[in-house]
């Protein structure tokens, strides 16, 4: 499982990967932003912890496609399939490695673009904080996007159409919680439904993954 | 004799095909007079004049609406069970039914909210909960279009189904906690006190059995369609390996 997720990560990494892109588009929308809504410090505030949320998640979603769909056309998922590992955790694993390579580094730069977005004071804890709790969810619900749309030819319309609805739930209380810390609301409540939504999504999305992609691969 | 026997194409053709001219009948009936009832027969109302009427297309088509989604997911589940292929196809022919009845719901909704609440759309609770589950109708369907092998579309569609399911009912939930509603509370209950008078009442309860009996004319065909499509397909597929 490490050696699977060690490889993934490498992967992502270097170049070629979706490492950097993730990051790039959500720079480009926090700088972009004010330009579209007028550079109002009070607007800004306003909105800083929604369009940050909405960031995060649109950035997660960009890299999806590359999930599975690289190891779907070289034939390692194949090898994968028949490996010791159960198709479970290769799942997990790959939506861990997607996770750290777009989640993370989302939740350790959305403070530096709260500056941007003139984020209340209370925000830089509880914005990092409901991003770390929600985006493993992101990762997990978008790898189940990615295993039922791995043998569909460009895919990357459809699996967006797929997860949309199914990112709701995470984007309503993630950004919930995020805007009640910034505004020094009680966000606790909030903040512990995101990560029962990711520590379910992560209990139980890697079954329906794995089912999907042995369907696919039968 | 047992549900299951109707899980044989063949039962279920003879069965569904005999059953049809009746069903269509009685959906003519039920729909028409309960619309006719309920467009002409009854008076307006007090507050909200004729657009009281928009009740008879709108509360059938959102009830609807969301029973074809669980329907969908009670023959998904047969199909990933018992892999009864007359299940499936099923859940795909009543997926359509659903969207275009999800969509009626938002229209009649908003050509009413227009009057009546001075605004077509607001993020009211149950406005975008119904928007996230023509959202989910929509996947759906987009997944079974893109995938040729039937089999295989049937088992990702279905287990889409069956998450998206889980996700629909926790979405939910989330809007409400989200968002205030303009909406009003359930029109008809059967165990709780009426929010409608009977006047406008009884015609809806038979606007509410013709949209049962028009889902389930429609589910039928569109099932015997899916079903003599698949026939043809194999039909082809022999002559072809035959010559």
């Amino acid at each position: 499982m490490s050696a699977l997720l060690l490889r993934d990560l490498r992967l992502a990494v270097r170049a070629g990967g979706g490492f950097g892109l993730s990051l790039a588009f959500f720079l480009i929308l926090a700088v972009l932003v004010p330009f579209g809504v007028g550079p109002d410090r009070e607007r800004l505030a306003l909105i800083a912890p929604g369009i940050l949320w909405v960031g995060a998640l649109l950035a997660a979603l960009l890299s999806l496609d590359r999930l599975f769909q690289l190891d779907w056309e070289d034939g390692s998922l194949e090898a994968l399939a028949t490996a010791p590992l159960p198709m479970e955790g290769a799942v997990a694993m790959k939506a861990a490695a997607h996770w750290l390579t777009t989640g993370l580094p989302l939740v350790a730069l959305s403070p530096v673009l709260g500056v941007l977005l003139n984020l209340a004071p209370a925000g830089y804890v509880w914005l990092p904080l409901s991003l770390l709790a929600g985006t493993p969810a992101l990762s997990m619900i978008g790898a189940f996007g990615a295993a039922l749309t791995v043998g569909v030819k460009r895919g990357g319309l459809l699996l967006s159409l797929l997860v949309l609805p199914l990112y709701v739930p995470t984007l309503i209380f993630g950004a919930e919680a995020a805007r009640r810390g910034a505004e020094g609301l009680p966000a606790l409540p909030v903040l512990l439904m995101v990560a029962a939504i990711s520590l379910a999504a992560c209990a139980a999305l890697p079954f329906a993954a794995a089912a999907a992609i042995r369907v696919s691969l039968r | 004799m047992s549900l299951w026997e109707y899980a044989n194409p063949k039962k279920f053709m003879e069965t569904t095909g005999w059953l049809l001219p009746w069903l269509t009948a009685l959906t003519a009936l039920t729909l028409g007079g309960g619309l006719v009832w309920g467009f002409f027969l009854t008076p307006d109302a007090d507050r909200f004049g004729s657009t009281v009427k928009i009740l008879y297309v709108h509360v059938p088509s959102a009830f609807i609406a969301i029973n074809a989604w669980v329907m969908m997911l009670v023959t998904s589940l047969i199909w990933l069970v018992r892999r009864h292929h007359v299940s499936v196809l099923a859940a795909r022919a009543a997926a359509p039914v659903g969207m275009v009845m999800t969509l009626i719901a938002l229209f009649t909704g908003a050509v009413w909210g227009q009057p009546m609440w001075g605004t077509w759309w607001a993020w009211d609770p149950r406005l975008t909960a119904f928007l996230i589950l023509f959202l989910f109708y929509l996947g759906y369907l987009a997944l079974w279009a893109a995938i040729e092998n039937p089999d295989t579309a049937a088992d990702l569609t279905s287990v889409l189904c069956l998450v998206g399911s889980v996700f629909a009912f926790l979405s939910r939930y989330a809007v409400y906690f989200w968002a205030q509603g303009l909406h009003q509370g359930a029109s008809l209950s059967v165990d709780r006190a009426q929010h409608v008078a009977d006047v406008y009442a009884y015609p809806l309860w038979l606007t509410m059995a013709g949209f049962v009996f028009l889902f389930l004319t429609l589910v039928f065909v569109r099932t015997r369609t899916e079903i003599r499509a698949r026939r043809l397909s194999a039909l082809v597929a022999r002559e072809r390996k035959a010559a």
